[in-house]
């Protein structure tokens, strides 16, 4: 009889290996995006979209060419609305390598461009942030600027950051 | 240029290397193709220094203004509803392709088409025989439309909807399949892009808006798009049926393009309409690298992305248009 109950212990425990190894391998991508009012008055107000990097190029059309060129492996992208009017859109993109990162936040920067204490490096502007962290280069993108538009957005950055 | 005698010498030129053989608007009382004019294409550059308020927004009730404006100097007919009956065939569909892959910041603008819808209708086209489209359901929506399929009202979804052609079409180094909503529901397009500086191509605007008319735009990007673009302006489909743009230049980015890039975004605040999409991507060209050149910006060739594909859209294996200033009515109003 214990024999047959180790027998079994044994069984269920294999099984259970088994089906957590099985999980793991069909998880979903990590997702860095905070929930709702995670951050002070930021709401998600879309599900994450992923794109592998073959098929960034129905996110951002002629866009990837630059991210395909710095190892992009993904891109995860999701909507956010601040107290229910700002709306802005955040993209990560997970490089190959922090190079990878470097090389697109290094890139196009405007003279307007403020440096902004983050990740590893980060720059700001009146209606968007640009960060990288290890391999992760993040862009968030308001429609408008409004008073407190470049408070927000530091923050919801900071949000992001937190989850890489 | 104030009359349509005029209207139909200078636009002889765009007709005729538009390639059409219809009878519809326009085409009808244009040369036929094969003829060569030695006559200019015209492009109007119609602008409003007021369409946005102080605080950077889009002021709607003036872009009807503008529309009318543009094409009274581009037609040389003062009433609206007149001078689109030559643009546009009654009783046929009339596709309006726009353009959202930018997303919501720097998309073909919703107060332009709704704009041009309220025209084709004066001129007689019925809603049903409107069609607003674009590659997909999110890039309508970047433009603020919403989808509507009903087919007793104007129509407005994407080819995820239509689907694709079967067989591939091809000329050059261009072998795609084209949108049914191309295909099978327009007898002619209005191109409505919207002017964006691109990391590519250099400049996306009447001719590079046509990637969004193919299965998979992605195999027409390497060498800056070139000779990618007007090789597949040079599809028939394309080439006949896509025979007026108005290019929305109501709000760009001279940077860091095609995408919504807030650091780069400027308000040109005009619309570039005419037949000829050559002379209208290198009237839109100039543009950017003006005002890239006002920013301190290198000149495109020297960012090391010039718009090739302008000129060779222009050479004789396309004949699509005319990129030589020269050959180029240039009407600013």
């Amino acid at each position: 009889m214990k024999s047959n109950l180790k027998h079994w212990t044994l069984i269920v425990a294999a099984f259970a290996v088994l089906v957590a190894g099985s999980a793991g391998c069909k998880k979903k991508p990590a997702n860095p995006f905070p929930d709702s009012n995670a951050i002070a008055g930021w709401q998600k107000t879309s599900e994450m979209r992923t794109f592998a990097a073959k098929d960034l190029w129905q996110y951002i059309d002629g866009d990837s060419e630059q991210y395909i060129q710095a190892g992009v492996v993904s891109t995860a992208t999701t909507d956010y609305k601040f107290q229910g009017q700002l709306e802005a859109v955040v993209d990560v993109y997970t490089m190959g390598d922090a190079a990878g990162a470097k090389k697109i936040l290094d890139s196009g920067q405007s003279s307007d461009a403020k440096t902004l204490q983050i990740g590893d490096a980060g720059i700001a502007y009146a209606q968007s942030i640009i960060f990288r962290k290890g391999v992760s280069l993040v862009r968030i993108v308001s429609y408008e600027s409004t008073p407190t538009s470049a408070q927000a957005l530091q923050a919801l950055a900071h949000g992001v950051e937190a989850k890489l | 240029m104030n009359n349509r005698r005029d209207f139909l010498k200078t636009a002889a030129t765009g007709a005729v290397i538009l390639g059409s053989q219809s009878k519809l608007g326009l085409a009808a009382m244009l040369d036929q193709p094969g003829q060569h004019s030695a006559a200019k294409s015209k492009v109007v550059v119609a602008r409003d220094p007021e369409l946005h308020g102080p605080d950077g927004q889009l002021n709607e009730s003036r872009v009807q203004g503008l529309l009318d404006r543009a094409i009274h100097n581009y037609t040389g007919i003062e009433r609206p509803a007149d001078a689109w009956k030559h643009i546009v065939p009654v009783g046929k569909t009339v596709g309006l392709k726009v353009n959202g892959l930018g997303g919501k910041g720097v998309s073909s603008h919703l107060a332009l088409v709704l704009a041009i819808c309220e025209r084709l209708q004066q001129a007689g086209v019925k809603p049903a025989n409107i069609v607003v489209w674009d590659r997909n359901a999110r890039d309508i929506q970047a433009c603020g439309l919403t989808i509507n399929t009903d087919p007793g009202k104007i129509r407005v979804f994407g080819s995820d909807v239509s689907g694709y052609e079967d067989q591939q079409s091809s000329f050059g180094s261009a072998r795609i399949k084209l949108s049914k909503i191309l295909t099978q529901e327009c007898a002619m397009v209005i191109g409505v892009p919207i002017l964006k500086d691109h990391s590519g191509a250099g400049v996306t605007f009447a001719m590079k808006n046509m990637y969004g008319v193919v299965d998979r735009p992605q195999d027409l990007h390497a060498g800056g798009c070139n000779p990618g673009v007007a090789d597949l302006n040079c599809i028939p489909a394309i080439r006949e049926k896509v025979r007026f743009t108005i290019g929305d230049a109501m709000t760009s980015v001279y940077n860091g393009g095609p995408g919504f890039r807030p650091e780069f975004l400027w308000q040109p605040n005009a619309l570039i309409v005419g037949e000829d999409r050559v002379a209208i991507d290198y009237t839109a060209w100039q543009m950017i690298e003006k005002k890239r050149a006002d920013k301190g910006l290198p000149t495109l060739e020297a960012a090391g992305r010039p718009p090739r594909y302008i000129t060779t859209a222009a050479d004789a294996a396309h004949q699509l248009g005319v990129n030589d200033p020269n050959r180029i009515h240039l009407l600013e109003v």
